[in-house]
């Protein structure tokens, strides 16, 4: 009897550790392994003894932070640092406006056409980025796109879409064409959960739906806004399929437009495994920096107004 | 008589003066919610038909008639990406339906039992566990699918399906959403009854719980489809073998060789919109199973 029981008692005790064993080894093996190595190969260099001839004659070697200075100085990097924030700027504040703001009409009364509109807005979200880019870059072709059409009849003048300032709006625009109606969704699944008594005080204090907006949904969402804002930022500082995609279309879209397809272009086309495991670490690091930074100041800020 | 003055007077009662005057105002100020949210749908949906029409153009019309016109030459598109290099883009169709398909099954099962298992046990290290694997969601893909494609190399294992599909079985998200669901869909004194009959943990997993926690899952499972059948980068970095490309890489790879032959601009544009035809049809049919609130990981009660 006391046997079975401990069994049993020990059956129930191993049992979560035995359930969590598959993504524990996942875990290990494709999450953990790779940050290790990454970051191990990053301290490493190649070492080419001789004429660089035979077998033996490239080794590795340790580097201590060489890779590290190399890509702070790495002219190419920066600038695409600087591009990726300049177009994280646009992206992440449009993106989140755009969705508040349908999630809020959404969530208002004797709105018309509300299941049609949100699948529509929502759909996006299953188009590759890779196809959702390529359909916008037809669209900023000359040649078929119906937008220099409609300007070319008003005789007005036609930007190259694919150059300069303009390529980075045309660039912003399909991510935030892209994640929108994702965040929507996630905005407006926390609007519906605000309890209705809140409303009703609301009404009876004689609120508009402006005012409702403004002073009882946008604050009461902020927590899911804050989290929408955190892994965006995120995102965005990782771009890399849509300037690949266009890249095909236009010669302003460099092969390390950002940082990430610079570190693509070091490790697969260069050759230099260990500056691109620098490069990726370090913009992992500011990623992890800039959201957690952003996270941080959410939460301080939110705390200043609890208490004031 | 008496009865229409209690009905005229009880809303007054219990509300401000203003609430007479309410109907009519609220049915104009939801004109603007409507028009916003129309906008936002042309919005979204124009580059959508654009391809739409643009794929019924023969490779003249695409560049001579309004964009907007459709044109005649479908029948003759779909023939040329038949032809394309022996019908290759079915491959990638099918090989996008492969990863996908069976990487959202086997991530769904991973997510289930370890959710459920996080959801339900007390036991020591529950909670380092959980936040530790959803760290996992904060690391850069890129700064992942470089290691593990020179770690993939030492096992000899890149430029095959494994080094696509493995990667990305596990999924952070996945096991967040699992543990969400399981805790909100599999009561504790279900789990306790299952024990009481003498039931193993596994054989209450997979008999209770798991029929329990199926609209969860089917969510988790779409999310990880899409996820799959969108991704880019791994593929990218992982194969080089063009007959074992997804449809993104496929189809990135013809629009690179299209920016020197135009021709080819009718061929993407064509298999672009076969590309989309698949997840729109699969969104329009399980909308109605799929739970959008638990994207976001809220459970109705």
């Amino acid at each position: 009897m006391t046997s079975t029981r401990s069994r049993k008692a020990y059956g129930v005790k191993g049992a979560p550790y035995a359930f969590l064993l598959p993504a524990t080894l996942l875990f290990a093996l494709f999450l953990a392994l790779p940050i290790g190595y990454a970051v191990w190969l990053s301290f490493r260099k190649a070492h080419v003894s001789g004429l660089g001839l035979g077998s033996g004659a490239r080794s590795e070697v340790w580097a201590g932070f060489e890779n590290y200075t190399e890509a702070f100085h790495d002219s190419e990097l920066l600038h695409g640092a600087l591009r990726v924030l300049g177009y994280g700027c646009v992206v992440v504040p449009v993106m989140l406006g755009l969705a508040l703001l349908f999630a809020l009409m959404l969530d208002s009364d004797k709105v018309r056409l509300a299941p049609f509109t949100r699948l529509a807005i929502f759909l996006p979200y299953a188009i590759p980025g890779v196809v959702a880019a390529l359909m916008w870059g037809f669209l900023y072709l000359p040649d078929v796109s119906p937008f220099y059409f409609v300007l070319d009849r008003l005789g007005l003048p036609q930007p190259d879409l694919l150059d300069g300032g303009p390529l980075y709006l045309a660039l912003s625009n399909i991510a935030v064409w892209g994640g929108t109606g994702f965040n929507m969704i996630v905005i407006y699944t926390s609007l519906r959960a605000i309890p209705a008594e809140v409303y009703e005080a609301a009404r009876l204090d004689g609120a508009t739906p402006l005012q409702t907006a403004l002073r009882i949904k946008i604050p009461m969402v902020a927590p899911s806004l804050v989290l929408t804002f955190f892994f965006s930022i995120i995102a965005t500082l990782q771009v890399f399929n849509e300037p690949t995609t266009l890249k095909p279309l236009t010669n302003s879209v460099n092969t390390s437009w950002s940082p990430l397809m610079k570190v693509y272009q070091d490790a697969f086309r260069r050759g230099d495994i260990y500056a691109a495991a620098a490069e990726a670490t370090l913009i992992a690091l500011a990623t992890l920096v800039l959201s957690f930074g952003f996270l941080r100041a959410a939460n301080r800020r939110d705390k200043q107004e609890a208490a004031g | 008589m008496s009865t229409l003055a209690v009905r005229k007077a009880a809303p007054a009662a219990g509300t401000t003066p203003g609430t007479a005057r309410r109907p009519p105002l609220r049915r104009r100020v939801a004109l603007i919610p409507t028009v916003t949210l129309l906008l936002g749908a042309v919005y979204t949906l124009l580059p959508v038909a654009w391809v739409v029409i643009a794929s019924t153009k023969s490779g003249h019309e695409l560049f001579s008639t309004f964009t907007f016109l459709p044109g005649t030459g479908f029948t003759d598109n779909i023939r040329d990406l038949n032809a394309y290099r022996d019908g290759i883009y079915w491959s990638w169709m099918g090989n996008s339906a492969l990863f996908s398909g069976l990487g959202a099954l086997l991530s769904t099962a991973v997510s289930a039992v370890s959710g459920y298992a996080l959801a339900t046990y007390r036991f020591k290290g529950r909670e380092t566990m959980f936040n530790v694997l959803l760290a996992g969601v904060l690391m850069p893909p890129v700064i992942l699918a470089i290691p593990q494609y020179l770690l993939l190399a030492k096992a000899d294992l890149t430029d095959s399906y494994l080094s696509v599909l493995l990667p990305q079985i596990l999924s952070p998200y996945g096991v967040y959403l699992a543990r969400i669901y399981a805790s909100a869909a599999v009561p504790a004194d279900v789990v306790e009854a299952g024990r009481m009959d003498g039931a193993s943990e596994w054989r209450i997993f997979t008999r209770i719980a798991l029929p329990m926690m199926i609209p969860g899952m089917v969510t988790v499972f779409l999310f990880q489809f899409v996820a799959i059948w969108n991704n880019f980068l791994l593929p990218y970095i992982m194969l080089s073998d063009d007959e074992k490309f997804p449809l993104t890489l496929g189809l990135y790879t013809l629009l690179e060789q299209g920016s020197n032959t135009p021709a080819l601009y009718t061929l993407v544009i064509t298999g672009a919109f076969l590309a989309v035809l698949p997840l729109i049809v699969l969104f329009l049919v399980v909308q109605r199973f799929w739970s959008l609130d638990l994207l976001s990981g809220a459970v109705k009660s």
